[in-house]
Order: C-alpha cells, then structure tokens, then sequence
C-alpha cells in the first residue's frame, strides 16, 4: 500500500530527473563533448548520492513549512504538484518543482487547518532569489576566473578542449549530486513525516527517510536514463546553445549553489565561524541557470537584456504555487470526502522534526543578510561593469554586437541566443538572423568598408598636398598619379570578380532554362540577366558592367533577341519567372 | 592517455602548417630559378614541392579523421576543417603554378624578371602573414586579428602591383607580340591567386577567431 501512495513521489523524481538532468549535462551531451551515456551512468549515481548522503537538510526546511503526517495527505500534496509541473511545462511555462511542492504543502495546511510556519516560508521564498542571484554572482567570478585561465594560459585549443571535457564531466557529477542533495526534499520531503517504519538488513537498521531519499534517488536516476536523453539534445543544440566553456561555469555555478543549500556541514561550518547559518531549502536549478546565464552576460557585457521576458519567467515562477496550492486545496477535498481517504492525523509523526538534530528554526534576518550580501556583490559587479564599460560611446553604433575593451568590436556569440526558462525564448535579446553566413558577410562589408575608407582618405590626402603644390609640373603629377590610382580601382578585376560571386551567392546561379536557352550568351550578357534578376535599373547597371547607360539598352535589345522574346514579353519579367 | 593523444593532434598540426610554410619557401625558389634559368635548380624545386603536396595531403586528412574519430572539439571541428582544407589550397596552388612555369615555359623578357620576382615575394609576404595568424588560432585566438592584417596588406599590394606589371607588359613593351602579352598575364593572375587564397584564409580565421574568443 505504501508503494501505492510513494507513487506520486516517484513520478516527481522521475519528472525532474528526466527534465533537470539536462541543466547538468544538457551541453555536455547536446554538443557531443560527453557520450549521453556516460553523462546518464554519472548523473544517476551522483544524484542517488547526493539524495541519500545529504538529503536530510533541505527536507527538514520543507517538513517544517507544514507536516503533512498521513501517507494519503503526503500521496495528494505530490500527485498535485507532479500535475502541476507537468501542466505548465506542457504549456511552455516557465515552472518549478520547489515552487510547485512548497504551494501544495501550504495548500495542504489551508485545507487541514494545520499551521503554517510563516517563518519557514519566508526563508523558502527568499531564497528563490537569492539562488538565482548567487548563481550569478559565482557565474560572473568562474567566469572571469575561466576567461584570465584562457587568455593568459595560452594554451593549445585541443589540449583545452580535453581539460573542458573533463572539467564538465566532474562539474556534471558535482552538479547531479548537489541536485539530489537539495531536490530529493522536493520528491520524498512530504513523506517522511507520513512514514513511519525501519528497514533491517542484517545488524543495520535503516530509518525511512533514508530509504525514501534512496528510493527518491533511485526514481531521478530512473528519469535521467529513461527520459532525459531527448531534453539533454534539446538543451545542447537548441534552447541553450552555449560553447563549452560557457557550459562548464553555467553548470559549476549552479551546483555550487544547490550544494550551498543542501549542506549541514558547511553550514554548521558558517556558524562556527560566526556567521548566520546558511538556510537548508530547496532551490530550483532551472532558476539558478537563468541566474548564471545573466551573470556571464553581465560579465561579457551583454546589455539587452530582456526585462519583460524576465519578469514573465519570475511571474509563472510565483504563479506555480497558487496553481500547486489550488489544485491540492480541491483534490484533498476531493480525496478525503468521495474516497474516504484520511489526508491528516492529529497525532504527531514519529520523526517529528525537533527530535532531529540539525537546527532548523531559521530567524528570518539570517536569510535577510544572506540575501542583502548577495546582492551587494551583484550591486559591485554592476558598478564595476558600468564603470568598465562606461565611455564607450561607441557601443551603441554597434547594435548586432558588443564592445571588448582589448579586441575592439565583436559579434554576440551564440551562447545567449536562446537561453534557458522558456524552450523557444531567449532571456537575452536575440539577433535575428545572426548566422555564421550573415556574421561573415557582416564582417566581410565591415572590412570592404574600411578598404574603400582608406583609399578615400589616401585620395582626399593625395589632393590636399596637390593644392598645396607650388609647381604646376608637381601638380600635375600628383594628379596624374590620383587619375591612374582611380583607374585602377574602377578596373579591380578581382573586386568585381568577387561581387558577381557574391552576387551569386544572393541570388542564386541562373535558372537552368535560361542558361539552356541561351547557351550562347556571353560573359557579359550572363552578368548583365543577373543584375537584371536583382532589379537594377540600366543606369544603375552601367558602372557596374564598366560600360555607357546607352550600351546596356543595346546589351538588353541583344539579350531579348538570343533569348527569342517577343515584341510584348517583358525582359525582366521573363528572367525572374523561367 | 588523452593527453599523448592530443600532443600528436597538435603535432600533426604543427606539422601541418610547417608543410605549408615550406611549400611557399619553395614555389619563391622555384619561380626565382626559373627566372634566372637554374634549370637544374627549378626541377629539383617541382620535385620536392609534388613530395610536400602528398605529405601534406597525407598529413591534413590524418588530422580530419583525428578530428572526427575522437569527437575533438565537436564545435570547432567543422572551423577548423574548413581552415585545413583553405591551406592546403595554398599549397595546391603553389605546386600547380610552377608546374605552369614548366609545362608552359613562359618566355619572361629580362626588364621583366625583377618585377616578377617582386611580385612573387608580394604574394607569398601574404601567404606567408596567414601562418602565424593559423597558429595564433589555436592557443592565443584574440591575437589572430593583430596578425591578420599583414595579410590584407601584402594582398592589396599584390594586386597594385600586378596590375603594374601588366600595364607594362601591355603598353611599354611593343617587341612582344599579343599571345606572348596574354601568356604572360596569365602567369600575374597565377602568382596573384596564392595572395587571393591567403585573403580567403584571412577572410576565415577573422570569423573563427571571433567565435573562439571566450
């Protein structure tokens, strides 16, 4: 029976390890730096772990927020929850299995009457921002850190590609682990104070919870290696496309923060030191990687940030739990009135939370520093960011990229394009368009640009000191010389070589009939339906072919008469249709 | 393991861009015996340039299967493929140019033989700017574009220069006759395309550099 009721717990843990392994190992596999499975092999085990060695902390927090103490209540808080995340990723919203659990918890509390400790969720809620807002604060210092190791280091791309490679499969194994440390609270923490029994095997007893965290594991790891394979490819290639270095910061950052709040130790650790003790709560990955991303933008100095879409992620984030409290609100009363299921006792559960040992009752101004800290380090990063950047004015001319104090102006990489939260939308503005194709050609026409901005400065300074020439002879050498250097540049073969080439590229080649039909065609008459494919008019084409606005009538009146066109065809028109 | 495996990826490479290197110090040899009429000297430089050109294919598709068997950078690879493939063009041209030379014989009036010999330095000063910039890519990537100019530079000179040449071929040389001018054009735009190719590297390494930079 209890299997029965357990099942809506292991379907939350198979959902969120199907779904959150990605944020783990989603680039590693996506961009076949990590074979998917070994990514899975380790992901699993790390997560069964993490769950089963540090679990205990962050449940204890959520067992405070409201004991649900009967396995019927525990069943309808997780199956509510489950339901809800399900739902809104269904819906491409943005949602959270902590937020999701941490509503149906309370929405358990409303429908029982049971108390809710108010403290204990004004810690859980604070600390949904202050996980984003440390993932960005160690994303911009890994990522500061992982930029000076790069350029300074100098070393070999492949020899760096091995160490990235290895680097992301400890981070991957560290990230998996801290996600089950701090999200296995999420899966079983409703259960433990509902069960009530001990497992034997041999001399050693084991207590429930610790068989709920390994069976909580257990069920993650199940998800990553049954389901996570496709949102693992998806993440890589798709919605958060980011190189591997990138990939290495994003996922150290956010198991740093999960492993932050999911550990007695170094929270006992803190406190020895004087410190406010770090709150044991669990964090959703997917916000600490948006928190992550926004810090290595603030680093690169990515400044169109899409605020709106911002908020309407931190909008479906709160919307989760009054969705998750809602639907637990009606399915208790559902439950308990038309099953005659009991969903609470009055009786308190055997592992009541003030038996255990860690403390857990958390004033709320300890979380309050924690979080004013974190966001005095977000506060200099800025001022240090603005500072840097401030003065280059120039920025601002250059809307498809960003300015790099060291190498001048360079194009957004592809990292922010599509970041994480919403499958399909980017939380940093995207440049449409912005292919490898359209950079080259962009970077190409920057270049071409600069070539043709030299020769005019060579010509107006070439000019200047002719009109500063005393000599007549003098004077009309130099001009002499500007004529042969303005003659050359007309006749600059591989220039116009290389527009008909691009143009080409543009276009396309001629349709095949026309090309059949006029076999015969010349060099000239070839280029000459190009440029009438593009829609120039004659005058525009004259320069372009090297000859008079006159000779292009006549080289259209021969081209109509090779291409066999009747008096009434239009020339232009029979071009763009063959 | 890994890492004597990257140590001969590296290798390879470097060995890659000597073959390359080495390929243009010959075709420079090889046009500067022809012209002065080391007949002995140009026939050793084809010989030893063919070698080259097969152990530098050899060595590029080595490096192109390594790429892909290991799953080496995996959003790189496909840069740097393209980037392998561009040099050994390079090389390509080099070997069939001085084939040119020989099969062709180009009859080259001495007034000319000091322009062509500065056209072919112009050239191979391009081509020759593009390997260190290739290098830089793949361990120092912000420093490409410091060295990326030389190229453009030696290119555009290369063209002016060319262009020079012809016009004296055409108007300041009336013993030749017009297929002796044509001949000789032709062989201007041949040692023109290894400066054309080295701006196409260029071209290249400034887009890969920028998607490497971190």
């Amino acid at each position: 029976m209890i299997f029965l009721f357990l099942a809506s717990g292991l379907f939350l843990g198979w959902s969120l390890g199907a779904n959150d392994a990605g944020n783990v190992f989603g680039t590693a596999v996506g961009t076949g730096m990590i074979k998917f499975r070994k990514a899975a092999i380790v992901a699993g085990l790390f997560v069964i772990l993490g769950a089963t060695l540090q679990g205990a902390g962050a449940t204890r927090t959520l067992s405070q927020l409201g004991s649900v103490n009967v396995l019927g209540g525990a069943f309808t808080v997780a199956l509510c929850a489950a339901t809800v995340v399900a739902w809104m990723t269904y819906k491409n919203l943005p949602v959270s299995t902590s937020q999701a659990i941490v509503g149906a918890i309370i929405g358990w509390c409303f429908f029982t009457t049971s108390p809710v400790d108010y403290t204990t969720l004004v810690v859980i809620m604070t600390s949904w921002l202050t996980g984003p807002v440390l993932g960005a604060v160690f994303a911009a210092l890994l990522y500061l850190l992982m930029r000076t190791y790069i350029r300074k280091s100098r070393v070999h791309v492949i020899k760096l590609d091995g160490r990235i490679r290895v680097g992301l499969l400890v981070a991957g194994a560290f990230g998996a682990y801290s996600l089950g440390a701090n999200n296995i609270a999420n899966v079983m923490g409703v259960f433990v104070n509902a069960s009530n029994y001990t497992v034997q095997i041999g001399n050693l007893i084991i207590p429930s919870e610790q068989v709920l965290f390994f069976a909580g594991g257990l069920a993650i790891a199940a998800g990553i290696l049954t389901y996570s394979k496709r949102v693992m490819l998806t993440l890589g290639k798709g919605v958060l496309e980011l190189t591997p270095e990138t990939a290495l910061v994003v996922v150290l950052s956010q198991a740093l923060v999960l492993f932050l709040f999911s550990s007695s130790a170094l929270s006992a650790f803190v406190v020895r030191m004087g410190l406010p003790p770090i709150p044991l709560v669990p964090v959703s990955s997917t916000q600490v990687i948006v928190g992550s991303l926004i810090g290595i933008g603030m680093v690169k100095g990515v400044q169109e940030i899409r605020f709106k879409l911002l908020g309407s992620i931190f909008g479906g984030w709160l919307l989760t739990p009054f969705f998750a409290g809602g639907l637990t609100f009606i399915s208790l009363y559902v439950i308990s009135n038309v099953f005659e299921i009991p969903v609470m006792s009055r009786q308190q559960a055997v592992n009541a939370p003030q038996d255990l040992p860690v403390h857990f009752h958390f004033p709320a101004y300890p979380m309050v520093l924690w979080l004013f800290l974190a966001l005095l380090v977000v506060a200099l990063f800025a001022g240090g960011w603005y500072f840097r950047t401030a003065g280059q004015g120039v920025r601002s001319r250059y809307p498809l990229g960003q300015w790099d104090g060291n190498n001048g102006y360079r194009p957004l990489s592809g990292e922010f394009l599509g970041a994480e939260g919403i499958p399909g939308k980017a939380i940093i503005k995207p440049e449409p368009g912005l292919s490898d194709t359209n950079r080259n050609a962009v970077v190409k026409h920057a270049l071409h640009l600069s070539d043709e901005r030299r020769f005019l400065e060579s010509m107006r300074d070439s000019l200047e000191q002719a009109q500063r020439e005393p000599e007549l002879q003098k004077k009309n050498e130099r001009i002499q010389g500007m004529l042969t250097a303005l003659h050359q540049k007309m006749n600059d073969s591989a220039e116009i070589r290389r527009f008909y080439m691009e143009l080409e590229t543009a276009i396309g080649p001629l349709p095949s009939k026309l090309t059949a039909a006029g076999s015969h065609l010349t060099v000239q008459e070839k280029k000459l339906a190009l440029l009438l494919r593009l829609g120039l008019s004659s005058k525009d084409i004259a320069p372009l072919l090297g000859i008079s606005h006159k000779s292009v009538d006549i080289a259209r009146y021969r081209l109509r008469k090779k291409l066999d066109l009747r008096k009434e065809d239009n020339l232009i028109q029979y071009i763009n249709t063959v | 393991m890994f890492s004597s495996r990257s140590n001969k990826s590296i290798e390879l490479i470097d060995g890659f861009f000597n073959g390359v290197d080495q390929s243009l110090l010959i075709f420079k040899e090889g046009v500067k015996n022809y012209l002065h009429q080391n007949t002995a000297s140009f026939a050793n430089n084809l010989q030893e340039l063919a070698k080259l050109e097969a152990e530098s294919d050899l060595i590029r598709r080595k490096i192109e299967e390594t790429l892909y068997t290991q799953s080496l950078m995996p959003q790189l690879r496909g840069d740097i493929w393209r980037l392998l493939e561009e040099l050994d063009n390079l090389i390509d041209l080099s070997k069939k140019n001085l084939f040119q030379f020989d099969v062709e014989n180009p009859l080259i009036p001495e007034e000319l033989v000091l322009d062509f010999i500065k056209l072919t330095q112009l050239s191979l000063s391009a081509a020759e700017a593009v390997i260190p910039a290739a290098k830089s890519y793949f361990n120092q990537p912000a420093a490409v574009s410091e060295k990326i100019h030389r190229v453009y530079f030696y290119e555009k000179e290369t063209d002016v220069f060319a262009d020079v040449v012809r016009r004296k071929i055409f108007k300041e040389m009336p013993a030749l006759g017009l297929s002796e001018k044509f001949h000789l054009r032709y062989f201007t735009l041949h040692i023109e395309t290894i400066s054309d190719t080295a701006e196409k590297v260029a071209d290249l390494l400034t887009i890969m550099a920028i998607k490497r930079i971190v």
